[in-house]
């Protein structure tokens, strides 16, 4: 019996181990091995340190790694701030189907790839564009307005690509937490915002701390709505890692860049839970 | 004296159907007031509207004499006690009793010291830094009651808080309710649908049935005298037959079941006519079980029979009787004295109780 269920658990294990050691485990370490050569000669390699003191002593890579990492935290801010109030409406205000409509409307724009839904935003804010096209029409604008290809284009994108990952937990959570609770925070003298403050939010608060992590690993790891949105200076960690493995065919640069934003995401999640006071198992589990 | 809490002609209408319909009571201060019902009859709409999470469609509520209806629930001088407590889970227990202190804008060390007299009061001094969910039923029942009583509220409200409870904890904290109650010498007013809660705990009993009050009174009035057949079949046990009233003298009548039972009952003042249909409701507990017909000479009702069941459940031990000839079978209360300890399936017994245990109503929809 011991021997079988020991069995059971190894061939249950399999796939997860084969997914995570050939899919996560190998690449990274591969990558990191490829971002501590340095090419010397054709064909000549060197273990060195040379292509992560390149980053450090290029200024515009610097700039751009903290300036994707402060627009990830941003656009994490702006849909947290968004996802809320939408979270708790779906979650407590309605009942029944058109609980299950609305939830169901959040998703819709998810069944169409992330191209086609990017392609949809270009289409509004273009110099010929919807938007541009309205304003010249109601005569706000005398001419043809360029809304694309600025930082405000790309947070627009990066939020409402997010918008899902963030109103699913954040719906979740406050799901669980019992109408009843909420009118004894009324009962007992609370205000709406001390109630929101005292009591919702902190039940709410793995859902949160979960929806952030999520939305600030996908706008980090973004490649397409920054490019799409804004355009080829739109100044994105990725994009250098793209033209460094594509364009440059500069491999080991590009793998020490990658390996780079690894940490990056790695840091600011941990210094997001420590900072909530939250666990990596209370988030996820 | 003014009461505590006066509702009149309340009433909540949702759509066309009336969940509360013209209810008038008054509390007076310090009593232990129960609204009892069967679920669906509109006591917990009306303990919203008190709380103020509902808004009446008409009527008053008054609170020590002023109309609380435009006052928003958290500035009403009421509190409620949750039917699944509602402790805040993401506040240790301290916090849990201050919430209410420090939204009244308390400075801190006196809230510290009313919390910690609180926890006095319900017999757990010490316990304020520990968890929500470390504590055990009947304890979280304490506390939540503490974090109301702090504030000091006029009227307390409580919306079947034992439901949760397993029976015999059930059991302990309805004395424990009512000492906590005489405590804090607060107006209490309770919400159940089960009779013993409200019969063993309260000073006044409202019995609730679709909307309306049907009667009110203490419970030794509701158990003894039920004024509706309502109240009758659902305060306590009871047998109860249908039949036509086939002779009347006074108060006394004999009433004719379909299975051709003849019982003598009473009226007790309610009108009732020669040939009408008619329910006659007698408790198991008021009629005497006997071996020999004998020893119910006393009583003019008499029957004979066979015990076709034992339902042996300790001191509310019960025996169904079938009288010889008839087809009914009528629910006795079984002494435990000993006597009919040896009292089996298909034993020869004779049953007896006095008309005046028979109490009739008008045949209803009830």
């Amino acid at each position: 019996m011991r021997t079988e269920s020991k069995l059971g658990l190894a061939l249950l294990l399999t796939p997860l181990l084969l997914w995570l050691a050939l899919l996560i485990f190998i690449p990274q370490v591969d990558v990191f091995l490829v971002s501590l050569r340095e090419r010397i000669g054709v064909g000549q390699y060197q273990t060195s340190l040379a292509n992560y003191l390149t980053f450090f002593n290029e200024p515009l890579y610097l700039w751009t790694f903290l300036r994707t990492a402060m627009m990830s935290i941003v656009a994490t801010l702006i849909t947290l701030l968004i996802a809320f109030p939408v979270s708790y409406y779906i979650a407590k205000m309605i009942k029944g189907r058109m609980q299950s409509a609305l939830f169901l409307l959040c998703l819709v724009p998810f069944w169409v790839s992330e191209l086609v839904r990017t392609f949809g935003w270009m289409i509004l804010l273009r110099e010929t564009g919807v938007f541009s096209n309205i304003l010249q029409f109601v005569g706000l604008a005398s001419g043809p307005v360029e809304m694309l290809y600025n930082d405000g284009a790309i947070m627009v994108g990066l939020v409402y690509t997010s918008m899902l990952f963030m109103v699913v937990p954040l719906v979740t959570t406050l799901e669980s937490l019992p109408d009843e609770v909420v009118e004894a925070g009324y009962d007992l003298g609370g205000n709406g915002l001390s109630v929101l403050r005292e009591i919702i939010v902190p039940h709410a608060m793995p859902g949160i701390v979960s929806g952030c992590i999520v939305v600030f690993m996908l706008s980090l790891g973004n490649y397409l709505t920054p490019t799409m949105l804004g355009g080829k200076e739109s100044l994105w960690f990725t994009e250098l890692i793209y033209s460094q493995f594509i364009v440059r065919f500069n491999w080991e640069l590009g793998a020490a860049f990658g390996f780079l934003l690894l940490m990056l995401s790695s840091v600011i999640v941990w210094g997001m839970l420590k900072l909530t006071g939250q666990s990596l198992e209370k988030t996820m589990g | 004296m003014t009461p505590d809490l006066e509702c009149t002609h309340l009433t909540k209408r949702f759509g066309d159907t009336a969940a509360v319909d013209s209810v008038s009571f008054s509390v007076p201060p310090g009593s232990f007031f129960s609204i009892l019902g069967p679920s669906g009859c509109g006591k917990t709409t009306i303990m919203r509207m008190i709380a103020g999470f509902l808004e009446p469609s008409e009527g008053d509520i008054q609170i020590k004499g002023k109309s609380v209806l435009s006052v928003a629930p958290n500035k009403r001088p009421v509190n409620m006690v949750f039917q699944h407590l509602a402790l805040f889970p993401m506040m240790n227990i301290a916090d849990n009793i201050g919430y209410g202190l420090r939204r009244a804008g308390l400075p801190k060390t006196e809230i510290d010291q009313k919390v910690g007299e609180a926890l006095e009061r319900i017999g757990l001094p010490g316990i304020g830094l520990r968890k929500v969910d470390e504590l055990s039923g009947g304890q979280k029942q304490r506390v939540a009651i503490a974090r109301c009583m702090v504030l000091e509220p006029d009227v307390l409200l409580l919306d079947e808080p034992l439901g949760a409870l397993d029976l015999k904890l059930r059991e302990h904290m309805k004395i424990e309710l009512k000492s906590l109650q005489s405590a804090f010498d607060t107006t209490f007013v309770y919400i159940t649908h089960d009779q013993s809660e409200a019969l063993v705990m309260s000073d006044n009993i409202a019995v609730m049935n679709n909307g309306r009050f049907e009667q009110m009174g203490s419970a030794r009035e509701l158990y003894y005298r039920p004024d509706t057949a309502f109240v009758a079949g659902f305060v306590g046990d009871t047998n109860r037959w249908r039949g036509r009233i086939s002779k009347k003298d006074g108060q006394n009548i004999e009433l004719q079941t379909e299975s051709g039972m003849m019982l003598r009952g009473a009226t007790h003042g309610r009108p009732l006519a020669l040939g009408e249909q008619a329910d006659m409701f007698v408790r198991p507990e008021a009629i005497r079980i006997a071996h020999s017909k004998d020893d119910l000479a006393v009583f003019d009702n008499q029957i004979s029979g066979q015990v076709t069941s034992l339902l042996f459940n300790g001191a509310a031990s019960r025996v169904l009787v079938r009288g010889e000839g008839l087809q009914d079978e009528i629910e006795v209360n079984l002494p435990q004295s000993g006597e009919f300890a040896s009292l089996n399936k298909g034993s020869d017994v004779h049953i007896g109780w006095s008309s005046d245990q028979g109490n009739c109503f008008a045949a209803g929809t009830v």
